[in-house]
């Protein structure tokens, strides 16, 4: 798995660059993963991002749309616009966290 | 007093279960009572195949109880609810059962109503069909049958669902049918998913994409439906995407029993919050979820659900006897997928590794092949319904391992670089 630098730091990241090891994200390097897939984060932004990295600690999952509805409160039409198009994609690349996905 | 085991559900975990357990527990200290409102046992994996005239409707169903052994008792009615501090569970009967261990494996169902506009008596099984349940199977045969020819959608509403890989396949098997029926020019097909694609997994998503371009299959991928508007037949998106269809072939979403909602014992979706190496409650230590009913983030699938059941008979023993549970489950998948034309793919995977190229079961000799077309494993989907009957339910030894195996798999190494980018 590659190393890359984000933020002036040695970051793991798979071959899609999501982060692979949860403890080396900080607000600094998810403001940096934002500014790459172009989301200006707002406090909206960043409590689901929040919501998220609190979920995982408990869940060892990745919460799914779903879930940020109906446990981080947030809609599922407000995360469309929030992180268009892919949001359940790109708020996981910006947590830190493993994309959803299926068996294949 | 005998110690009273229960297993709500008597599908294809709830089954597993109860042959595995009363042959390892001691019959004078232990009794089995499986609860089941309905004596119909679906052999599952043939509803995806039925509505291409591979099954007749018959040879899908046979009697739940003819799988039970005969020292267990089978109570013919639904669960109200259970009252997991009292160790009690309210039967739609009216009466009560008391339980020492209990295991929930009442499965996942296909739930339209989730979804504004898709069950509506206008469109539900007029134009729009699923086909996981018998009703829904039977239904679509006919309306393939009938197909003049138009816009064929098929849709994943949202995940997870039972069989992760079944829609996929139904997309396959249908440019096939319409191509035998020398009409595929007037059959548009569209795969739609709320996925990132297709396939999502790097070595899938490399090998496998030309399954859908080579078939002319249109994906549309992020699309988490909103509602759908039965008198236009439009499927309309959360960001406003809009996809008109003719037949819509749908997995709506897949929830697991009211009953467990109610009882405080589900998630979101209903699924049973269990540890995922030994499907154990996370809060009572005296309640295991198996099969499709638990909340462990491995497909909803009767592959899965045999390797659990497997590992789990030998962790229940441990624990009944205040023992360490040390037989921990990896997440182990194994699926046949149809490819149409009489092929089909295997795959093999677990929660950490994808499904990679190889052979199975023997490594390097197989006789399946991993990950690729071919006649053989569209044979073995056949050859399994077999086994499933009078092998797999009645807990007999398969010779395929509960743990995944590495042995002769292809690493694949990934060389591209990291560049990213979550808009591709």
């Amino acid at each position: 798995m590659p190393i890359i630098e984000i933020a002036g730091k040695p970051i793991n990241v798979n071959e899609e660059g999501f982060l692979t090891v949860y403890d080396e994200w900080n607000e600094e390097i998810a403001k940096e993963l934002a500014k790459q897939i172009e989301i200006p984060m707002t406090d909206e932004h960043w409590k689901i991002i929040k919501f998220l990295r609190e979920d995982f600690k408990v869940q060892g999952e990745t919460a799914t749309s779903r879930r940020v509805q109906t446990v981080g409160g947030v809609p599922v039409k407000e995360q469309f616009a929030l992180f268009p198009k892919k949001p359940a994609k790109k708020m996981a690349y910006i947590a830190g966290l493993p994309k959803p996905k299926g068996c294949v | 007093m005998k110690n009273k085991l229960v297993v709500l559900g008597g599908g294809t975990a709830g089954t597993m279960v109860v042959n595995k357990l009363y042959k390892k527990l001691d019959k004078r200290d232990w009794s089995i009572t499986v609860i089941d409102k309905d004596n119909n046992h679906l052999y599952q994996p043939g509803l995806l195949l039925l509505p291409f005239g591979v099954y007749t409707p018959e040879e899908l169903v046979k009697d739940k109880d003819r799988f039970f052994p005969k020292g267990v008792e089978y109570r013919r009615t639904g669960v109200d609810q259970i009252v997991p501090e009292k160790n009690q569970i309210f039967l739609d009967d009216g009466q009560v059962v008391i339980y020492d261990q209990l295991v929930i494996a009442t499965g996942t169902t296909p739930r339209p109503d989730q979804t504004p506009g898709m069950d509506d008596p206008a469109v539900w099984r007029k134009s729009i069909f699923d086909f996981y349940t018998f009703e829904g199977s039977v239904a679509l045969k006919e309306a393939l049958d009938n197909f003049a020819g138009g816009k064929l959608v098929v849709h994943i509403s949202e995940m997870p669902i039972k069989c992760p890989v079944a829609p996929l396949e139904f997309a396959f098997l249908a440019d096939a049918y319409f191509n035998e029926k020398k009409m595929r020019e007037k059959v548009q097909i569209t795969y739609v998913t709320p996925l990132e694609g297709a396939f999502t997994k790097p070595v899938c998503s490399r090998q496998l994409s030309y399954m859908l371009t080579d078939r002319h299959i249109a994906l549309e991928p992020d699309f988490v439906i909103e509602h759908i508007d039965p008198e236009t037949k439009v499927m309309v998106s959360m960001d406003e995407r809009e996809i008109p269809f003719d037949l819509l072939v749908t997995v709506p979403v897949n929830m697991g029993a009211d009953f467990i909602g109610r009882s405080g014992l589900g998630d979101d979706l209903n699924y049973v919050p269990v540890s995922k190496e030994t499907f154990l409650s996370k809060k009572y230590d005296n309640i295991f979820a198996l099969g499709d009913a638990s909340d462990i983030p491995a497909s909803k699938a009767g592959s899965v659900a045999h390797f659990a059941v497997d590992l789990f008979a030998e962790n229940f023993m441990q624990h009944i006897h205040g023992r360490h549970m040390t037989h921990n489950f990896d997440g182990h998948a194994n699926c046949f997928i149809e490819s149409g034309n009489g092929k089909g793919l295997l795959i093999d995977f677990n929660y950490q590794v994808e499904p990679l190229s190889g052979m199975f079961p023997i490594p390097l000799v197989g006789p399946f092949p991993l990950l690729k077309e071919s006649r053989l494993n569209h044979l073995g989907k056949l050859a399994f319904r077999w086994i499933y009957w009078n092998l797999l339910l009645k807990a007999r030894w398969i010779p395929i391992p509960s743990l995944m195996s590495m042995k002769g798999k292809k690493q694949v190494e990934i060389k591209k670089g990291v560049e990213v980018d979550a808009n591709h």
